[in-house]
């Protein structure tokens, strides 16, 4: 008697433990206000939802090889990967996840972000803030002559295979270079195809090179036709160009095109290649609109940073100060006019709004990353694609659970009614266990949920049959009740760990929406083990203590 | 008391051959489609690729989308309706389109949707979904499922091996193979995509179709050690009769739960069901008609000790064929190779 006083304490104390841990609280989350998705606290069961059924952002991002070797992945990555962080705490996401995964990705998972574009930029963004002086000395019409030779050169030499590799290459380059924004990748689309029908001919020619290019409104700065950008980019490309760069001094492409009579031009700039100062120094950064220069990043520097900076800047007064964000030049580089101090300003030229200057504030304040990230996998679920998974996953689960409630009840009778409050408790306990800890709910998960009733039940199907053919032989009702759950034990106990393992199998070896299905599975299974066994048994004994010596049982 | 299959007596063993039959033409069905029409339906998590779901606003129609992503060079893309007429998946995945995202996954994404927004107006359809995979990281997942499926029968055989006597693990073993194998051919048949998902459904039914095969021998071994006498023939087929009402009412609740998944839990999960609910009745079948009948072969290959029992292997009019008949049908059945 005492014992079963305990059994039912036990299930009590579960279910208690189970209501507080699946009890409504407080969350942040995504939900819908009208017509559009806010941030804002709701009070919910506390089920943590996978982004398949939430709406949001996976990302893989792995280290650019295509960019330059990088000596130490690892320890680079771990340097990315908190910058990452930073960028995506100040972006404003309710419960991100930014981690490692092997030794060469970063998981970055963004639940209910509603613009992947822009998130996507933000985390990639290299964010390599330069400030460096342009050349004044004229050394690259110096060189210009010596460069028409290379090209030359190598155009007499130039066998088709290389020069297609080259372009390819180039083109690579460029992307990075050029994206500026959805435009200019289409542009540079159309640039490509006018280019490789030139290449023929500019190859041939002499003064390949210098003929692309002329002089600017300053020195320093020239300007390249849009259409020979990638013909330029291609030459530039070539090793002999770069050998014979002058030391010291680097080329850089400006941001924005600019248009001289009905030709659209793009900057290119010959700067110093050792910045007077670099974003290391920057500590604050803010979006601002001006009246003349447009949309604008507003930055302070730190006070050594900004030290540093004057003396610099006292040094080039009358000089053009190129501002240059991931190796390309923002803006037209300012004359300086006198020493600058901890204070400055970038300007983003024309067409940007502020939300891109907000985010290259985000960046620039965040830091650089160490290394370039390429994109591996994104997967993007809409928030109202993951609301109808919900709506649809819960109907499947009513509608599966009312099924089998009904051949439960229909064909066990009274022992079917204690089979079906046993797998209300199975449910109940189940999604406390995913509530406990904090695994992630999501749509194979809820698959693997609804399947499991039907498992689940298993269990009590071969206790049941197994009561009956002892009752058949003509034991007594407590008898076979006992009987009945010994011989069912092992079965149920040996299907149960087989479940499990592949279960445990799929969990370490899957990824994301298939980890849920893994832990539902084994959750679930560790549920239906207690209530089928120890629950539905213990129902029995006090069915059993209440009507003593009941000659039959219906079931 | 309400009763199925009651106190049944049937002969399921006596069937063997016709069921042997059954699969192994099942399963070279699968294996001609395959040699036919060429590879898996790969989903893009394994080739690598570009999956978009897009929802317009109204109905539209599968050419226009196909012309505008002609024009915008993605070509050989998949377009297919989901569920209803205004909702379509967008599939990139032939190699070119993969090998652009080796420098950054998400190009062709981008490009799909400036196109469609150039041809169709930015606020007439909405992109509920992306899914954009690397080829290397589709090449390593590619890997782990592979890994995971051995492993998982590894795992489970291991433990039957340790619970039950080696003849009943591997009996159960490769009957759980038999099972993957005829959902293998039956999702090539079908043509359904093998995702993610799907590869978990496939490791559901591992454990699942392992479940049934314990549930029957762990009768068989419950009946070997009542009764010494009976043939394992007999003893097979009465523990399968036995466990007949709980095989039935279990896979039907099993199975109204799969459907509703089928039914009510939407597109994106269809997969996952169907797989699921045909795995379940080749897991009921398999049981019976695959489990059982090898356990006798190998009982007949390898005879117990006899002083150990005397459970002899057959005593049947069909022990003299069985081993005959046994070698006709070993080729073409792939999981009773490693038996040898």
């Amino acid at each position: 008697m005492s014992n079963l006083k305990y059994r039912v304490l036990l299930i009590i104390a579960l279910l208690a433990a189970s209501a507080w841990s699946l009890f409504p609280r407080k969350v942040i989350e995504r939900v819908k206000r009208g017509d559009r998705y806010v941030f804002d606290t709701v009070t919910r069961v506390p089920l943590k939802r996978g982004l398949d059924l939430q709406g949001g952002m996976h990302l893989a991002l792995e280290i650019d090889d295509s960019k330059g070797t990088v000596p130490d992945r690892s320890e680079a990555l771990d340097r990315a990967i908190k910058v990452v962080r930073t960028r995506i705490d100040e972006f404003g996401v309710a419960e991100p996840v930014v981690q490692k995964s092997g030794d060469s990705q970063i998981i970055v998972e963004l639940p209910g972000i509603d613009d992947p574009q822009r998130a996507m930029a933000v985390v990639q963004k290299s964010a390599f803030l330069e400030f460096q002086i342009t050349d004044k000395t004229q050394a690259l019409e110096k060189v210009l002559p010596r460069f028409d030779a290379i090209v030359k050169e190598s155009g007499l030499a130039g066998k088709v295979p290389s020069v297609l590799g080259d372009t390819a290459k180039a083109d690579k380059g460029l992307q990075g270079l050029l994206s500026s924004g959805k435009d200019s990748t289409r542009k540079d689309s159309t640039a490509k195809n006018d280019s490789t029908k030139k290449d023929s001919l500019a190859l041939t020619a002499g003064g390949a090179f210098s003929k692309l290019i002329q002089q600017g409104q300053f020195p320093g700065e020239y300007f390249v036709a849009d259409r020979d950008v990638t013909t330029l980019q291609n030459y530039l490309d070539l090793p002999g160009i770069q050998a014979a760069l002058p030391p010291g001094k680097v080329l850089r492409w400006g941001s924005d095109t600019v248009s001289l009579g009905a030709t659209p031009y793009r900057p290119i700039y010959m700067v110093d290649s050792r910045p007077i100062i670099t974003g290391e120094s920057l500590i604050g950064a803010k979006p601002n609109q001006v009246p003349i220069e447009g949309t604008v990043v507003e930055f302070t520097l730190s006070n050594e940073g900004g030290r540093r900076f004057r003396a610099e800047t006292a040094k080039h007064i009358r000089d053009y100060m190129a501002i240059v964000l991931d190796q390309r030049v923002m803006g037209r580089p300012p004359v300086i006019q006198s020493a600058i101090g901890t204070r400055g300003q970038i300007t983003m030229g024309q067409g940007r709004s502020l939300q891109d200057a907000q985010d290259l504030a985000l960046v620039l304040r965040a830091g650089a990353l160490p290394v370039p990230l390429k994109v591996a996998e994104v997967r993007n679920i809409g928030a109202s694609l993951g609301a109808d998974s919900i709506r649809n996953g819960v109907r499947a689960l009513v509608i599966a659970v009312g099924l089998v409630v009904l051949i439960l009840i229909v064909y066990y009778r009274f022992s079917g009614v204690l089979a079906v409050l046993a797998l209300g408790l199975y449910v109940v306990y189940t999604m406390a266990m995913l509530a406990y800890f904090n695994a992630v709910l999501t749509l194979p998960g809820l698959a693997g949920f609804v399947l499991s009733v039907g498992i689940a039940v298993d269990a009590n199907v071969l206790i049941f049959e197994r009561i009956r053919e002892e009752l058949e032989r003509g034991k007594t009702v407590r008898t076979a009740i006992d009987e009945g759950f010994r011989h069912a034990m092992t079965a149920i106990v040996d299907t149960s760990v087989t479940t499990i393992l592949t279960a445990a199998v799929l969990y370490q070896y899957g990824t994301g929406p298939v980890q849920g299905f893994a832990v539902t599975l084994i959750a679930g299974i560790t549920a239906s083990l207690f209530t089928a066994i120890f629950v539905v048994r213990t129902f029995y004994l006090l069915w059993l203590s209440r009507s003593r010596g009941a000659q039959t049982l219906s079931i | 008391m309400l009763r199925i299959l009651h106190d049944t007596r049937f002969d399921f063993i006596k069937w063997w051959r016709w069921a042997a039959g059954l699969t192994a033409g099942f399963m070279l069905l699968g294996l001609a489609s395959f040699a036919i029409r060429g590879g898996v339906n790969y989903s893009i998590e394994f080739t690598g690729g570009t999956l978009m779901q897009l929802q317009f606003g109204k109905a539209i129609d599968a050419g226009d989308i196909r012309s505008t992503l002609d024009r915008a060079g993605v070509r050989g893309a998949e377009i297919q309706k989901f569920g209803s007429d205004s909702e379509f998946t967008v599939r990139a995945q032939n190699r070119q389109d993969v090998a652009q995202q080796a420098s950054g996954a998400e190009s062709v994404a981008q490009r799909v949707q400036d196109a469609l927004t150039k041809q169709f107006g930015a606020n007439s359809y909405r992109v509920v979904r992306t899914e954009a995979v690397g080829p290397r990281v589709g090449a390593e997942l590619r890997r782990n499922a592979a890994i995971a499926m051995l492993l998982a029968s590894l795992v489970t055989l291991v433990y039957l091996a340790i619970r039950f006597e080696w003849r009943f693990g591997v009996a159960a073993v490769l009957s759980t193979g038999h099972d993957v194998l005829v959902t293998l051919a039956f999702i090539k048949l079908l043509h359904i995509e093998v995702s993610l998902t799907v590869v978990a459904a496939i490791l559901t039914l591992l454990g699942y179709s392992g479940n049934d095969t314990i549930i029957i021998f762990d009768r068989v071994r419950e009946n070997l050690k009542k009764d010494r006498k009976s043939p394992l023939y007999d003893v097979l087929n009465r523990s399968i009769n036995e466990t007949l009402p709980r095989s039935v009412l279990t896979h039907a609740m099993t199975l109204a739960a799969t459907l509703a998944l089928l039914f009510f839990a939407g597109e994106v999960i269809r997969p996952f069901a169907i797989v699921m609910a045909f795995g379940i009745f080749v897991a009921t079948f398999s049981s019976v008609y695959v489990a059982s009948p090898l356990l006798l072969w190998i009982e007949h290959r390898w005879p117990r000790n006899v002083a150990e029992g005397t459970n002899k292997a057959a005593v049947r009019p069909s022990r003299t064929e069985l081993p005959a008949t046994e070698r006709g049908t070993r080729n073409r059945q792939p999981e009773r190779a490693g038996s040898r």
